[in-house]
């Protein structure tokens, strides 16, 4: 038996004052192995992008969290802050919906690039930047070594998720978290980041969890769903029997809902 | 007469280079019909909107709103007869003053309406159209969330009572799984005042669920355009097929959509007159 990169079990979320907390997550489980992307759908405030955030303690400081989530043989949930700095980025990778927010406006992309690696890997600052041109080029930036002295917003918005990700996987994490990382790319270039991610996650062996509420990019790199709503994970499996034979009455709905004029044979019958 | 009416329209952007974001277009609106404009991020769809509004001055052709050409707004007031043309912004963070609060804002709206002889409306009434509580008019923006702050700015743009309702993106900076329900509510209201709206999104998904007509640019032109149903199911143009190709489906089968190839995105450029005024 393989075991799980990374094991969530019966996680809570509560956020608010202690005598009227307000449950977010109520109580979740998943497993994330290396080498598959974990989808994780569901609608605005299901829990899904909480949880996510919380796997990298940046909940804010009156959010309650219980359960476990162990990393390997670390338990991350009450780890102290030094410790979890140590993890963050470097075991654990996260990028976002917006890559326009997640890269410093003013650093050019070479010291965004090299600042983890430097701060985690102790690389020095020639071996550092051969790093860096090594990421750009594996996440197919062109003209990396020219791109170093670039400014994000010298970059397209298919590039900056592009860089994004390769500042996130600069330290070789065993965990990305991604948090809708393609709904604000036009679909020809989400395409593009779709081929990468899965890519990236066959090769460097990563445990993807992909947050998105689209069902289209869920069905074409997620190796197994799990549909969440209202903080309860409804329904888990793999892609194909998520998508094939949904058990649960709520998948039904949510794949039913689909907007556009394409037809799916899969869903005829819960139309 | 069209509400709306764009005549080989030009946008040019002067700088070391001149850049021509918007290469001759022409598109009408009617009174109660939601047209989408769609394309990749530059395609030049949102220097058109603000061409539309007077925001930026066309550098070709003509933008004329019921018979008259649309004047560029200055640093004076809007005369009377154009503040029935209204935009929703991308950002609400940077629409919403951050220091009035909410109902004052959506006051401005309604003012802008009355000097046109509306009856007057309360901010409430709007708060509560866009799915607010009467209650929180009182506030200021930064105790709302991201797709609250975006009902806003719709809040405010509607009590203006505009007949012509310009969305520049107004859906992409809102949490993704709320983004389809945003737009649907655009489309009910402005129905429901007769207004003519202009729906600018990447979002082809909901593009397909909200427009009447959808036109896809490409570059700074129109490649196709025609009815919504016409364009996504039976596409002429490369382009908007390669758009339609590259949405994933959500089948289960754990295909990945082909990302276009260089010779596909060279045949993008390609004038298709059959792919335009499809019914």
């Amino acid at each position: 038996m393989i075991t799980p990169a990374l094991t969530i079990r019966d996680l809570t979320i509560a956020i608010g004052n202690k005598k009227s907390p307000t449950r977010i997550v109520n109580g979740i489980s998943l497993d994330l192995y290396a080498g598959r992307i974990q989808g994780l759908a569901g609608e605005s405030g299901s829990g899904k992008t909480v949880s996510s955030l919380a796997v990298l303690g940046l909940l804010p400081a009156n959010a309650i969290v219980t359960g476990s989530m162990r990393l390997g043989s670390t338990e991350l949930i009450g780890l102290p802050l030094a410790r979890l700095r140590d993890i963050r980025g470097r075991r654990i990778a996260m990028i976002f919906q917006d890559p326009s927010a997640s890269l410093h406006p003013q650093i050019r992309i070479g010291g965004q690039l090299t600042d983890h690696v430097r701060r985690h890997l102790g690389y020095d600052r020639k071996k550092a930047r051969a790093h860096a041109i090594e990421l750009l080029e594996r996440v197919q930036v062109p003209d990396a070594t020219e791109a170093l002295s670039r400014f994000p917003h010298q970059f397209s918005g298919g590039q900056r998720q592009r860089i994004a990700i390769a500042i996130a996987l600069a330290c070789d994490p065993d965990v990305l978290l991604a948090d809708e990382p393609t709904t604000a790319l036009d679909v020809t270039v989400q395409a593009g980041i779709l081929q990468l991610l899965r890519d990236l996650a066959l090769e460097r062996q990563l445990a993807v969890l992909l947050v998105t509420h689209d069902l289209g990019v869920m069905s074409a790199v997620a190796d197994d769903v799990a549909v969440m709503r209202a903080g309860l994970i409804t329904e888990s499996g793999t892609r194909e029997q998520l998508f094939m034979t949904p058990q649960h009455e709520y998948t039904r709905e949510l794949l039913a809902s689909l907007p556009g004029a394409k037809t799916n044979s899969m869903n005829g019958d819960a139309e | 007469m069209s509400l709306l009416r764009v005549d080989d329209l030009a946008v040019e952007y002067r700088g070391a280079k001149v850049v021509r974001a918007v290469d001759g277009v022409s598109l009408s609106i009617d009174a109660g019909e939601v047209v989408a404009l769609v394309g990749e991020s530059g395609c030049g769809k949102s220097s058109l909107a603000r061409a539309v509004v007077g925001m930026e001055t066309p550098s070709e052709g003509s933008v004329q709103y019921r018979g008259r050409p649309v004047p560029t707004l200055g640093v004076r007031q809007r005369s009377n007869d154009f503040t029935s043309i209204q935009m929703v912004f991308q950002d609400p963070n940077s629409s919403l003053n951050p220091r009035i609060r909410v109902g004052a804002q959506i006051s401005e709206g309604i003012a802008a309406a009355r000097r046109r002889g509306m009856e007057a409306t309360r901010p409430e009434e709007w708060l509560e159209r866009v799915g607010l509580p009467a209650t929180v008019v009182n506030r200021y923006p930064h105790s709302f969330s991201g797709g609250q702050r975006q009902r806003i700015a719709i809040a405010r743009a509607l009590a203006a009572r505009p007949d012509l309702l310009v969305a520049d993106e107004p859906i992409s900076a809102l949490d993704a799984s709320s983004q389809a329900a945003v737009a649907e509510m655009m489309r009910k209201l402005a129905l429901e005042s007769g207004a003519g709206l202009l729906f600018i999104s990447h979002d082809l998904a909901v593009v397909r669920l909200i427009a009447d007509r959808t036109l896809v640019m490409y570059r700074g032109r129109v490649v196709e355009s025609g009815a919504t149903d016409a364009v996504w199911n039976e596409s002429r143009h490369p382009y908007t097929r390669s758009l339609v190709a590259a949405i994933p489906e959500p089948d289960g089968k754990g295909n990945l959509p082909a990302a276009p190839t260089v010779a596909e995105r060279a045949a993008w450029f390609d004038i298709v007159p059959e792919a335009l005024d499809r019914v």
